[in-house]
């Protein structure tokens, strides 16, 4: 029992932070708790949230995606492709979507058929899928995109005052969380996670489950990537670069581990905001963006310090 | 005994978060004297260890080293006094070899200059080794490349020139050969003579009258007492464990033995085994002996899918099987309890809820959804029936005592509703309560017409409790033989290879 309630005390730590981050700021900028901030907010994290929702599962499985920036690049480059060439918006967005899945489970045959260690065929695929993309954008943006309504929607839109986007990631959000939690595929990502073998020993594929796990987050990033291309009305061959290094912060601050088998997609959310609050508020401060770097450094180093002392 | 003993605990006591663990607890040892450790998984044996050690801080009691009251705060400073603890999961780097392992952390160099002495720290381990009689290992050798016993000898000589006064082996022979075994037994011999005491932590009675002097038993955290091994019995000390009389060892055998249920025709793997043909009835225990890396563990894994096949059929009621992956064995009724439970059968990380259900997500789920009802319902059932002692399913397994964790994994395939057991070596590391406990469960199983094949490395196990018994040698079959026509002698003949 009692430990029971030391375990839920230290998976609220992520989320006491968050707090203590948020009043901070609060002090410091009148505009912080303001809606149209808050608003705001919500839509600058659901980019590196969708990713990192993807991040979540694959490292929950032991696993780790580097290439999600480039297939997030990519995945925008065809899609804005297709629609500068005038296809029905909804199809390109779909046929969009299915490139990031390919893509990812491509990553996943490669870490499973052929045994090559996460870290390594992602870092491989994050370098083919940006050259790739460069082939396929010539290295320039792809402008003149679909002035359709729904295409605008994605990035721009608004429903009742809310950014779509933030919603966007509120409904992936509790379809993954129930995923998670309540089907046969989310037990088995955690147990493949948490003993490969034994799973494996049980009966469950842990190969296809890794697969379709590098699919999702294939998936998710191209998602990510098509909100970004509406916001900015071009596919930027550059595009998504780094963002790696935000999800996988996200995932760990969220309190995921990184041997696998152990996390929650709550916690990836919350660090998503984590990261978000900090941008957003140092912004509105006016701190300059090479300290801000700094800080946002300081505080996910601090936050996986307090984490090993808690153990 | 007049002489001060060399280590003696009083009226121990240790708490973990309100759970009583040690109550009133004593121990001594002279030197030079070999002392039993004994009780059931969650007795207290390795918390009264991690106590004297330092690693727990007791709540009371004292603990007196050679009559001088004394405190250890970790391990390091009971390592100071020669105390060594060596591990059942031994303390080897398997990449560096035999004398860097001897000398981790510890290496011999020339002035603070950080440059090794080679030739001197492979002199001492060669001497080191032969202080044991071990001088066949090669100091050179990468010690992954070892035998566990000759693993386990590196981790005594290690103890040994650190001036080891005492030396606490956990279940030193679990993984090791017969021959290995009496390997050890003369080392500890030839320790006691140097004046070392030696506290031996085993679940193998015929053991513990083979080497100590004295035994110690604990129960459910309390102190039993402690004998001479010369003015008791087995069945005394098995009393003092269990708290009343076990009786029979191995239930009577009483189910009806029906028609084949699996048969195995040609099973063959290329290197590991071949012609591997038997059957199994239903009702039927069939006892798999062999020495160790004779392939009975490989032969179970290709029937499971565990591991390819390169020729041979399987055939479950008459109709071929095609496994390649042990869903396939699984969906078929064929259920695989391995030898490993750490390792293999268990996610230490999860609950008991979790690891159960993975064998069963087919019953509790419905178009990939899980049904927290059935879920709990299921779970609530097989931790009843199968007597885990648990704060509740939520708690993780890790936390579970060995023998409480074997249940789990036998909990995992009854709620399969296997046809075909395959049980690998299901008692090792289980005390002789828990032990019992499967032998019913497996007797039991058998009346509602499960077969079960069951590999096992103690043959008073697979006499006791099989129908038939299969001999494995160097990957072929080299005997099936009836119970009643079984004896050790013809087991081990045929294990080895004799005629």
């Amino acid at each position: 029992m009692q430990a029971r309630i030391m375990r839920n005390i230290s998976q609220l730590g992520p989320l006491i932070g968050l707090v203590l981050i948020m009043i901070i700021l609060g002090f410091l900028s009148d505009n912080f708790f303001t809606l149209d901030n808050i608003l705001n907010l919500l839509r600058q994290i659901s980019i590196n949230a969708l990713i990192a929702f993807g991040m979540t599962f694959v490292i929950l499985t032991g696993g780790i995606d580097l290439s999600v920036g480039s297939i997030l690049a990519f995945g925008s480059a065809i899609t804005a492709g297709m629609l500068a060439s005038g296809m029905d918006p909804l199809l390109a967005v779909l046929i969009g979507l299915l490139a990031g899945a390919v893509m990812g489970a491509f990553n996943g045959f490669v870490i499973t058929k052929g045994k090559v260690a996460p870290f390594i065929a992602t870092l491989a695929t994050m370098t083919i899928f940006r050259g790739a993309t460069l082939v396929y954008t010539d290295g320039r943006p792809i402008t003149g995109l679909s002035d359709s309504f729904v295409f605008e929607m994605i990035g721009k839109g608004y429903v009742f005052g809310v950014p779509f986007p933030a919603i966007l990631m509120i409904i992936v959000f509790f379809i993954l969380f129930f995923i998670l939690r309540k089907t046969v595929f989310g037990r088995q990502v955690y147990s493949v996670g948490g003993n490969e073998e034994a799973s494996i020993l049980s009966g469950i594929k842990a190969d296809r489950v890794k697969i379709w796990v590098y699919s999702l987050t294939g998936m998710l990033s191209v998602l990510a990537g098509i909100i970004l291309t509406s916001r900015l009305n071009s596919a930027q061959p550059t595009a998504g670069t780094m963002y790696e290094l935000d999800a996988i912060a996200a995932v760990v601050l969220g309190g995921t581990s990184l041997a696998g088998g152990r996390g929650r997609i709550v916690g990836t959310l919350i660090g998503a905001l984590i990261i978000g609050v900090l941008d957003n508020g140092l912004n509105l401060l006016n701190v300059s963006s090479f300290y801000q770097q700094i800080v946002k450094g300081g505080v996910i180093l601090l936050a996986v310090l307090l984490d090993r002392r808690s153990k | 005994m007049a002489e001060t003993p060399f280590v003696e605990m009083k009226a121990i006591q240790k708490s973990f978060s309100g759970n009583q663990v040690l109550k009133d607890v004593n121990f001594s040892i002279s030197p030079g004297e070999v002392h039993a450790l004994m009780g059931e998984n969650g007795a207290g044996k390795s918390t009264l260890i991690k106590v004297l050690t330092g690693i727990h801080k007791r709540d009371a009691g004292t603990i007196k080293l050679q009559g001088e009251e004394v405190s250890f705060n970790n391990p390091k400073q009971a390592e100071r006094e020669g105390i060594v603890v060596i591990h059942q999961e031994l303390n080897i780097i398997p990449h560096l070899t035999v004398t860097q392992n001897m000398f981790l952390g510890r290496e011999l160099t020339f002035g603070k200059s950080g440059i090794l002495k080679m030739k001197e720290m492979k002199k001492q381990t060669l001497q080191n080794l032969e202080r044991l009689g071990a001088s066949n290992i090669d100091p050179d050798e990468e010690a992954g490349n070892l035998s566990v016993g000759k693993q386990q000898m590196i981790e005594i000589a290690r103890a040994m020139s650190t001036d080891a006064k005492m030396i606490i082996m956990d279940e030193p022979t679990a993984a090791l050969t017969e021959r290995e075994i009496e390997n050890l037994f003369q080392v500890v011999h030839s320790l006691r003579e140097q004046g070392v005491s030696i506290v031996y932590v085993s679940h193998r009675m015929e053991e513990i009258f083979q080497i100590c002097d004295r035994i110690t038993v604990l129960r459910d955290g309390e102190y039993v007492g402690t004998e001479d091994i010369k003015e008791t019995s087995f069945e005394a000390i098995v009393k003092m464990m269990v708290g009343r009389e076990l009786g029979e060892r191995f239930p009577e055998r009483t189910s009806h033995i029906g028609e084949v249920v699996l048969q195995v025709e040609d099973l063959a793997r290329e290197g590991l085994f071949e012609n591997v043909s038997f059957d199994v009835h239903k009702g039927e225990i069939l006892g798999v002996a062999g020495l160790m890396g004779a392939g009975r563990t490989e032969i179970m894994e290709a029937v499971f899918g565990s591991r390819k096949k390169s020729g041979g059929n399987i055939y479950l009621n008459g109709s071929p099987l095609k496994i390649k992956h042990p869903q396939d064995a699984i969906q078929e009724g064929i259920g695989f309890i391995t030898e490993d439970r750490k390792d293999e059968g268990l996610v230490l990380d999860l609950s008991i809820r979790e690891n159960i259900a993975l064998t069963n997500m087919k019953a509790i789920s419905d178009k990939g959804w899980i049904s927290s009802t059935k879920e709990k319902q299921l779970i609530d059932d097989l931790i009843n029936k199968l007597h885990v002692r648990t704060t509740g399913r939520e708690q993780e397994v890790r936390s579970l005592s060995g023998g409480n964790q074997q249940k789990v994994v036998v909990a995992k395939w009854l709620g399969i509703k296997p046809k075909v057991l395959i049980l690998d070596e299901p008692t090792r590391g289980v005390d002789i309560g828990a032990k019992k406990e499967i032998y019913h469960i497996m007797n039991e199983l058998t009346e509602q017409g499960v077969a079960i094949i069951m590999v096992s490395s103690e043959l008073p196990e697979v006499l006791g409790i099989s129908d038939r018994i299969m001999v494995i040698h160097e990957g072929k079959v080299a005997k099936i033989l009836n119970r009643k026509d079984a004896d050790q002698e013809k087991i081990m003949q045929a294990a080895t290879g004799g005629e």
